[in-house]
């Protein structure tokens, strides 16, 4: 076996318990408490999402009162989020859906938990309530090209 | 004839690479420092080839992330491992061979870059699409180093069949896990390139999977992390003990930390695709998880250095409970720049934390608090590490002492005064929301807010910091290589407080070998199975920064 100074034992001791307790609080708050990493949610040909499906017409759409579904399109050359003014009523529950139609992009929401890779091909799905009034911006978060500076949108909370 | 001439030989032509790398691609650094503080300089650098930030930006990553490093890395370990065995190279050729493949590979790559043809960042996230050959330049770097790992190797196997059931030196051992957890990580970016990436950019095939690309990437991009840090902690345990005046406190946890590193490095990847769409929570959790159980070896060397340099501390007459400290070596330029480095690393390790923290990580994922983390670690951490062991490497190389003493002590400072400036602007304006790798002078015209301003500005003037440190850098380096005066300079080699016997399962590859390969299997089998039975061969090539 290995000699360990006493110290040094104490020391390994905290430093498991500490890695410990972090690992299940960051699991409670993700399973249990709901705070979401996105997940697998659908397959889309990027190819073809600007002329058929629902990111053909991305925007705003109610489901319920105080409901919301929004689908973003990401786009390089020229950078834009399509939609990239949005308005909604205080209160509302809003699920985001947004893709890109060419290079990698990111999709990060101030004041919200929603930060997400936009990736060609697949769907990344994050939701979120707006109870405070206030507009907030939307940002690409992703390197996407010499226009990824420019590439924002704002998010209007009534 | 002069002991190890080759080995030195070897070693100082990597390390030039290295140094002429570091140099070049800092040069960037201050100009995106001043971008970020609203002074953008790139319209007029349009006139000498430049062609914007981005390009710059790819450069300053490729060659200070991987050249600077990769190249440091194998000069280094090659030398100690053959110092450290206390023999020559097996294969002296075989060592020159990888640094011409590294050359050429680099060379390769260099050309797309400075042409603007590959301006895709070091990440190289398809489908951003480069040339083909830029890739195959990426490649012949990862090539070369792996035929460095096999010279290291192959000098271990003499040495054992001439030492049978001897215990394999601690620098010589750690150096050989280093180069085998990178022959491992590195499949999956080798994989990445060869499978998906050059076929697609070679037009054979029409589409990539960027979800998949982005996964093999990964596989390698943390481990890369941990090729980075080795052989700083390399140094940290088996060299400073003695530049401190002392002893290594604990050999056999020094190598238990070395084991752990192996075994948990690869299996970790995720942490920096928590927020993919396309892999699902359980298994984001998983290496979650296992990122924190990395961080264990990481707590155990920082036990260990911090105890042997308080032997040190003592042994030079230090009393107290941190009196010690003031009796280090401060008047040493290569102890002082790598124990500033341990101290900015554990600022790094703390943030780290935050960054592997799963759902934490929502709030920094891409943010500038991300440059602002690495720029501890690898940027100083790191570098600076790698700048304190130059400090007695070259003199060892050319037997030139080393010029300036107090502005090579000076360079550490300052670096370490700069970098908690520029990276604490950083880190702020990441909990502000502002995006990395961004132009953040532009952008803050465009969104963000006023509270911006204050942090920009740091990493404008801590950048400018930075780049007086560099020079001086360069010029101790200049003036060390053109030093008339001579010194003999060996290199520091701590020995353990304690005779200690290594036991047989701390010395025996197997165990951990196989242990490495099935945890890898297990964190990634099931998601790489996914990703391949769905995989889609859509997304086209894409040019997007002209
Ligand atoms: C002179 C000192 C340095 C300065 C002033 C500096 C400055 C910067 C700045 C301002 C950024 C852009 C951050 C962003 O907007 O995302 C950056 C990115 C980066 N730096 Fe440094 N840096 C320095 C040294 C280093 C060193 C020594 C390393 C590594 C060994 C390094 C590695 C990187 C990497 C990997 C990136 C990210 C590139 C990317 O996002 O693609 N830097 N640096
Ligand atoms: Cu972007
Ligand atoms: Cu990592």
């Amino acid at each position: 076996m290995i000699q360990v100074h006493q110290y040094e034992k104490w020391w390994i001791g905290l430093s498991i318990a500490v890695l410990a307790v972090i690992s299940i609080t960051v699991g409670v708050a993700g399973f249990m408490l709901g705070v979401q990493v996105p997940v697998p949610e659908a397959l889309v040909n990027p190819n073809t999402v600007a002329q058929s499906g629902n990111f053909s017409n991305p925007g705003v759409r109610q489901l319920a009162p105080k409901k919301y579904e929004v689908y973003v399109r990401a786009e390089a050359n020229p950078w834009k989020f399509r939609p990239d003014k949005i308005e909604i009523p205080v209160g509302s529950t809003v699920t985001f859906y947004v893709t890109s139609a060419d290079v990698q992009h990111g999709f990060k929401l101030e004041g919200t938990n929603i930060n997400v890779q936009v990736l060609p091909g697949q769907v990344s799905k994050m939701t979120a309530t707006f109870n405070q009034p206030g507009t907030y911006d939307f940002v690409c978060t992703e390197y996407c090209g010499v226009g990824h500076q420019n590439m924002f949108g704002t998010l209007t909370v009534k | 004839m002069n002991a190890f001439a080759v080995e030195k030989k070897i070693a100082g032509w990597h390390v030039l690479v290295a140094i002429l790398a570091l140099v070049v691609g800092t040069l960037f650094g201050p100009l995106q420092g001043l971008e970020h503080m609203g002074i953008n300089l790139y319209p007029a650098l349009q006139s000498v080839g430049l062609q914007s930030y981005y390009q710059g930006l790819t450069l300053h990553g490729v060659l200070n992330a991987l050249v600077w490093t990769t190249f440091f890395i194998t000069g280094f370990l090659t030398l100690i491992v053959a110092k450290s065995l206390n023999r020559g190279l097996a294969f002296p050729k075989l060592s020159w061979a990888a640094f011409s493949v590294m050359v050429v590979g680099l060379l390769m790559a260099a050309v797309p870059l400075l042409l603007n043809l590959a301006s895709v960042l070091y990440t190289m996230y398809p489908p951003l699409q480069a040339p083909w050959y830029y890739y195959l330049g990426l490649t012949l770097v990862v090539v070369g180093s792996w035929m460095s790992g096999w010279s290291m190797l192959t000098t271990w196997w003499a040495w054992r069949k001439d030492n049978k059931g001897a215990t394999t030196p601690f620098l010589a051992f750690a150096s050989l896990i280093t180069m085998v957890l990178w022959q491992i990580c590195t499949l999956g970016i080798a994989s990445e390139i060869l499978v998906l990436i050059l076929p697609w950019s070679l037009g054979l095939v029409g589409g990539i999977d960027a979800q998949l690309s982005r996964t093999l990437f990964w596989f390698t991009g943390h481990p890369l992390v941990y090729f980075w840090l080795l052989p700083a902690y390399i140094s940290w345990y088996g060299m400073m003990p003695k530049q401190a005046g002392g002893k290594l406190f604990s050999e056999q946890l020094a190598r238990l930390a070395f084991w752990l590193f192996l075994l948990l490095s690869t299996p970790i990847g995720l942490h920096h695709q928590f927020v993919d769409p396309g892999l699902s929570a359980g298994w984001k959790y998983v290496h979650a998880v296992l990122t924190f159980a990395v961080f264990f070896p990481s707590l155990l060397t920082a036990f260990n250095v911090i105890a042997s340099l308080e032997n040190g501390g003592r042994a030079r007459g230090g009393k107290g409970l941190l009196m010690w400290i003031r009796n280090l070596p401060w008047n040493e330029p290569s102890f002082t720049a790598q124990t500033l480095a341990m101290i900015i690393f554990a600022f790094g390790g703390i943030g780290g934390m935050v960054n592997a923290s799963y759902d934490v990580n929502l709030v920094v994922h891409n943010t500038a608090w991300i440059p602002g983390h690495f720029h501890l670690t690898v940027g100083s951490g790191v570098t600076l590490t790698f700048i304190g062991v130059l400090y007695w490497l070259v003199p060892h190389l050319t037997g030139k002492k080393l010029w300036g003493a107090k502005a090579a002590i000076a360079q550490a400072w300052v670096w370490f005064v700069g970098m908690i400036i520029f990276s604490n602007g950083l880190h702020r304006l990441g909990l502000l929301d502002a995006p990395r790798r961004t132009m953040l002078g532009v952008a803050n015209d465009n969104y963000g807010a006023a509270d911006w301003l204050f942090p920009r500005l740091q990493v404008g003037i801590g950048g400018m910091i930075l780049f007086v440190s560099v020079l001086l850098f360069v010029v101790v380096m200049l003036k060390t290589v053109l030093n008339k005066q001579t010194e003999t300079v060996e290199m520091p080699v701590a020995e353990p407080l304690h005779q200690e016997t290594i036991p047989a399962w701390l010395n025996n590859w197997q165990p951990w070998l196989v242990g490495t390969v099935v945890l890898i299997l297990v964190a990634y089998g099931p998601i790489l199975i996914q990703l391949i039975s769905q995989i889609q061969f859509f997304s086209p090539g894409f040019v997007v920064w002209k």
